[in-house]
């Protein structure tokens, strides 16, 4: 099976193949099964864990409920991320631990014809769509923050990109019949707050986006059907938009006529609406909307924060980009910290919502520091800023990233 | 008396809630677990095998200091210790603001005595090294 690649070659490894010496310093700690991760400030330590089921190899965020994230060696091995290595975030502690495909049902309800509570085996006999996607939180690279911002401190490694099936919403909605007058489509699954009184997570799409043909109720990932820690049996794909939105163990699908006033929409995940969502801190007043679609980012798979490089040597070096709600239009290269820059490589075109791989081979100056930005571009020409955003929430960091790396 | 956030001191679990939601989540008048595991539903070409698992629980806990009983017994139910003890150096009124948003919005059941004791043990807690 093409996505699943076998044991991820180390970054290190990497760099020795290509006759260079690398020294991981302040990322790999010297205890086992403990990572460094390079955040601005401490605490940076997290313990790498195996314990969690259909899960390998992942950065433990939060055990319960849990909050996993991809180690960086997974996006460097290909450009769809492994089920076992593909992160993991819920909202709420009470998970199912056994989903039986048998009595599980899919219920449609609300402002339709024909409601139903659809069973796996109908789901499974209508058309089916493929798609490949990137799902990412809409707090990935949170802890890169400063100031630094409360919530989850994950590195970049809130993100994952798959190969989808599925049916499509539209086809379920039309199985349904929406009635005129639907404003919203709202849906949630079977994660459920410890406390009653709590706002069980559900999310709203509008009604043409919800019927827009690419929205999909998927139930396989990579060739495979999903962990239940990604959202076992289905669970949403709304390609181009963050995951928030990418509800898990889907179970209900609720057409409304009006606009959707719950917490979840109402009140959370939303997003400054200034250009990058951006604001000062301390800043108030400004006004919100809910967080919507993805923007261009790029990074470095192949080499990290504490790698060094030999002087004059060619630098062999890959990493992934994605447009966001575009494509990716072309990712450059910078060598001198953003002053100029040079096209890189781009690898096969997976689709629109998918990583897209790039390579370039820099060299490396004779003393000093390999002083390296990627940057992407979609394909609309929006590129990603050179100075970071910053909001509350730590919501939809796209900044240029860069990476100082010591001659040897 | 500032203290240090790291530690492994063991603490209650809170799983017998878990695993009581999970049986009456899906158990749900139908097939019994071993059943439900077995169970297949294939269409277009694709087949769903039921799904079982465990989820660990944490044996991570608060490092003492004063008001960790606060905290220990009214945090824990909810989510585990790690959350709490990833988070950056954040000032008194920003740990006010998210004991206020556990207590306001996600509705736990928390006293106002024990609110402000949790703030005091987390401003008062030193981020590790």
């Amino acid at each position: 099976m093409p996505f699943n690649a076998g044991r991820p070659t180390t970054r290190r490894a990497l760099l020795g193949q290509a006759g260079l010496a690398a020294a991981a310093i302040g990322v790999a700690k010297a205890r086992a099964a403990e990572i460094a991760l390079p955040l601005p400030s401490d605490p940076r330590d997290r313990a790498i864990t195996d314990a969690f089921p259909g899960k390998r190899a992942m950065i433990l965020q939060r055990t319960r409920p849990p909050l996993l994230e991809t180690p960086l060696s997974a996006f460097n091995e290909s450009v769809f991320t492994p089920n076992d290595q593909f992160f993991v975030r819920w909202h709420w502690a009470v998970i199912p631990q056994i989903v039986d495909v048998a009595s599980f049902r899919l219920n449609i309800h609300g402002h339709v014809e024909r409601p139903e509570a659809m069973t796996l085996g109908s789901l499974l006999g209508m058309r089916h769509v493929e798609l490949a996607a990137i799902n990412q939180c809409s707090g990935n690279s949170r802890g890169l923050f400063e100031p630094r911002v409360a919530g989850a401190q994950w590195l970049n490694g809130a993100m994952g990109n798959a190969k989808w099936v599925g049916v499509t919403l539209r086809d379920v909605l039309d199985r349904a019949g929406v009635k005129s007058g639907a404003v919203a489509v709202r849906t949630h699954g079977l994660e459920t707050p410890v406390v009653d009184e709590a706002p069980r997570f559900m999310k709203s799409l509008a009604i043409d986006h919800a019927r827009d043909g690419e929205v999909m109720i998927a139930f396989q990932m990579n060739g495979d059907q999903l962990p239940v820690l990604n959202g076992f049996p289905l669970r949403l794909v709304v390609p181009g938009w963050y995951s928030t939105y990418w509800v898990k163990m889907l179970s209900d699908i609720e057409v409304l006529d009006k606009p959707d006033d719950s917490f979840w929409t109402k009140n959370a995940y939303r997003i400054p609406d200034t250009p990058h969502a951006s604001v000062r801190p301390g800043e108030t007043g400004y006004p919100t909307v809910p967080i919507n679609r993805m923007v261009p980012r790029s990074w470095f798979t192949s080499v990290a924060p504490g790698d060094r490089v030999p002087a004059g040597a060619t630098l062999p070096l890959r990493g992934i980009a994605m447009g966001g709600d575009k494509g990716v239009g072309k990712v450059e290269l910078s060598t001198d910290g953003g002053a100029t820059w040079a096209a890189a490589k781009l690898g096969t075109d997976e689709g629109t919502y998918s990583f897209r791989r790039w390579t370039a081979e820099p060299s490396a100056p004779a003393s000093g520091s390999l002083r390296l930005a990627v940057r992407c571009t979609d394909t609309d020409g929006r590129s990603q800023p050179s100075s970071p955003n910053w909001n509350p929430n730590g919501f939809m960091r796209n900044v240029v990233e860069t990476l100082d790396l010591p001659v040897a | 008396m500032p203290f240090r956030r790291h530690s492994t001191a063991p603490r209650r679990h809170a799983a017998g809630l878990l695993v009581a939601a999970a049986a009456l989540l899906l158990g749900a008048g139908s097939a019994s677990a071993a059943d439900a595991a077995d169970a297949t539903v294939s269409g277009g070409g694709v087949t769903l095998k039921s799904a079982v698992v465990t989820l660990p629980s944490s044996d991570r806990g608060f490092p003492p200091g004063p008001h960790a009983d606060a905290i220990e017994s009214n945090c824990l139910a909810c989510h585990s210790a790690g959350m709490v003890l990833n988070q950056p150096a954040l000032s008194r009124a920003e740990w006010r603001n998210e004991v206020t948003k556990m207590v306001k919005v996600f509705k736990a059941p928390v006293s106002d005595q024990d609110a402000d004791e949790i703030v005091a043990y987390l401003a008062a807690m030193k981020v590790d090294r």
